[in-house]
């Protein structure tokens, strides 16, 4: 069998991605368990040093593309050297980050080797496949797993005949793991005028505004979140209040992002960010299984809701029947009260 | 040579909004109970078209949807609100398509429409939020793509120079044409139906919807051929058929589980001060904050 290849992304300040790390991790695992190695492959510009912050994930192989014209992230020149890679190593499995660019990318890797890919993974396994129409048996698959269909179900998806088995996963649903500190591999360099042509390079980056990443929900060990059912700006700032008071970060539900309650960097689950504070607020949030595939880890769960049947309180360690504009001042005021 | 805007549209389920019954009681999805719509991050697209047309003196914007019969709804609504013409993809073979096999039908419709100069589509559809379609479409064409394009920065008939959207800022790219462009949610939202364009294209049908019609419209089509939505089946596409439906799909659903979540105790309180009290001083003492 071939081996595990993971694309990894290299940020702005140029260093290896967390998602990229936390897929080194999981396909380190994969790899282990399939008996095989587990490849990575980095482009860009200036990128010698990326190999140190692989190797102690569990890396046997790194192969780097790193030429000045390979940064900024363009699709066409990366997609050329991943495709061509492909081709050579044959891989048995890809993991991308479900990032802008893991996004951008894959899905034009896959229709190039006419593999399948599977988005949004929120989990990934090794298992078997009998066809019940052939009777024929698979061994060794990677089970694809998502939430579907407006969340309402979960879809184990194969790829029996054709290779890669490719997926694409958010940050943070993968648990970021050193393999071993003194783990060492070995770096291929790839000869980048091999793979890309100049037409690659017709699409010209003419103005960049990268911000520095300001909100970091996912290491919060408190979240406060809301989702639709807070209602109004003026309820959602009550979240931010409260948040101050405990010392606690905000996030929202997909719901009140599209409602235009919070910013898009607050999202969270399936398709936003996937968290595992100490303890999680959910303020008005019904709890679709999109926002609880990003939460359901918390290590205790209260949640704000006037409806005493919503899903999110099957999950919740308490559940308080009420309005958020009218309990949050009170856990306010009694926060105040009993943490002097 | 007319400046050709093709946009990719689909119609969806509405997961936004659905009810009890949406799932069947064996765990499938009753498509029949859930609202059918015009993706929302397509009709994005097809402003974003709608612009490049009224910058470009003469240009038409061309609606490929593959999908249904029903599908030529958002076709009709399309034109409602300035396309030109429509053509949707349908066939009982597609069915069961993934996104690659999906991409090689759209490839071969669009390669029907060239010369074309821009061919733009939603992001993703937000009944498989995959985000595949687009670049793969590309793929198959052999065109440069531009993702999550937010706006359209300016456009003539050799260049376009795009906005597009990141993570953590925005990018601005310039490229030439032909080119495909997929469009986020944050670009503009879609105009609304135009009333004149809503009388002109009211009557727009396929083949196979006029067969169902009791009026005789033989006449109306032939004094104005724009009504006509034309169906291309697998056949008029020429396409391999071990490239499309399951066939063609190289990723299979192992298996669909219904969401059952799992029951944990939980202490249920009331908005009154000594519960939220009481909790607070719960929280407090066993160290979760403070």
């Amino acid at each position: 069998m071939n081996n595990v290849f993971v694309y990894c992304e290299i940020t702005e300040e140029g260093h290896v991605a967390e998602v990229s790390l936390e897929l080194l991790s999981k396909g380190r695992k994969l790899a282990g368990e399939l008996g095989v190695k587990l490849e990575a492959v980095a482009i860009g510009s200036g990128i010698e040093k990326v190999s140190q912050e692989v190797f102690p994930f569990g890396v046997d192989v790194l192969h780097l593309a790193d030429d000045p014209r390979l940064s900024p992230y363009r699709t066409l020149p990366h997609a050329s050297i991943i495709i061509g890679l492909f081709k050579e190593e044959q891989p048995e499995i890809v993991l991308f980050g479900a990032t802008s660019i893991g996004r951008d990318l894959a899905p034009r890797v896959a229709s190039a080797l006419r593999c399948g890919l599977t988005a949004d993974c929120t989990a990934l396994e090794i298992g078997d496949h009998t066809e019940p129409k052939t009777g024929k048996t698979y061994k060794n698959l990677l089970y694809q797993i998502r939430p579907a269909f407006g969340g309402n179900i979960i879809a184990t998806i194969i790829n029996p005949d054709t290779r890669p088995q490719m997926a694409t996963v958010r940050e943070g649903v993968m648990k970021k793991e050193i393999h071993s500190a003194n783990h060492k591999g070995k770096v291929k360099n790839l000869d980048v005028s091999k793979y890309v042509k100049e037409s690659d390079f017709v699409v010209e980056i003419i103005e960049r505004h990268i911000e520095p990443q300001k909100l970091n929900i996912k290491n919060a060990q408190i979240i406060v979140a809301g989702g639709y059912g807070v209602g109004t700006p003026e309820n959602f700032k009550l979240l931010y209040e409260l948040a101050d008071v405990i010392g606690a970060q905000v996030g929202a539900s997909r719901a009140a992002v599209d409602a235009g309650l919070a910013e898009h960097e607050r999202q969270i689950g399936q398709t936003g960010v996937t968290v595992r504070p100490k303890l999680y607020i959910a303020c008005g949030i019904s709890g679709a299984v999109q926002h609880r595939a990003g939460m359901d880890q918390s290590a205790q769960i209260i949640s704000i809701n006037k409806d005493p049947n919503a899903p999110i309180n099957q999950i919740a360690d308490y559940v308080i029947i009420g309005d958020v504009a009218e309990v949050l001042p009170k856990m306010i005021k009694y926060y105040k009260q009993n943490s002097k | 040579m007319t400046f050709r805007i093709v946009v990719l549209a689909k119609q969806v389920p509405d997961t936004r909004n659905v009810g009890k019954d949406a799932m069947k009681a064996d765990g499938t999805v009753n498509r029949a109970a859930l609202p059918a719509i015009f993706n929302p991050e397509d009709l994005n697209a097809l402003e974003m078209a709608l612009r490049m047309k009224d910058s470009i003196p003469g240009a038409e914007v061309v609606v490929v949807s593959m999908g249904p019969g029903r599908a030529a709804e958002i076709i009709r609504e399309a034109m409602y609100r300035g396309a030109d013409r429509g053509f949707l993809v349908t066939d009982r073979k597609f069915a069961g398509s993934d996104t690659l096999a999906t991409s090689y039908a759209l490839s071969l419709a669009v390669k029907k429409l060239e010369p074309f100069h821009v061919l733009i589509a939603g992001r993703q559809a937000i009944d498989g939020d995959t985000a595949q379609v687009g670049p793969q479409t590309a793929e198959k064409l052999g065109l440069p793509q531009i993702t999550y394009a937010e706006e359209l920065v300016s456009i003539d008939t050799q260049k376009v120079i795009i906005r597009r959207r990141l993570e953590r800022g925005v990018e601005t790219v310039k490229a030439p044409l032909p080119v495909c462009i997929t469009v986020h949610g944050s670009a503009p939202s879609c105009r609304p139906r135009n009333a004149k364009l809503v009388m002109k294209y009211k009557h727009a049908r396929t083949t196979t919807e006029l067969q169902e019609e009791t009026r005789d419209y033989t006449e109306l089509r032939h004094e104005r051929p724009w009504l006509q939505i034309t169906e291309w089946s697998v056949e008029d596409l020429q396409a391999e058929t071990d490239k499309l439906g399951l066939a063609g799909s190289p990723t299979k659903v192992k298996k669909i589980d219904n969401v059952v979540l799992q029951h944990k105790e939980s202490k249920v309180l009331t908005a009154a001060d000594n519960d939220i009290d009481w909790l607070m001083k719960k929280l407090i003492s066993s160290h979760i904050i403070g």
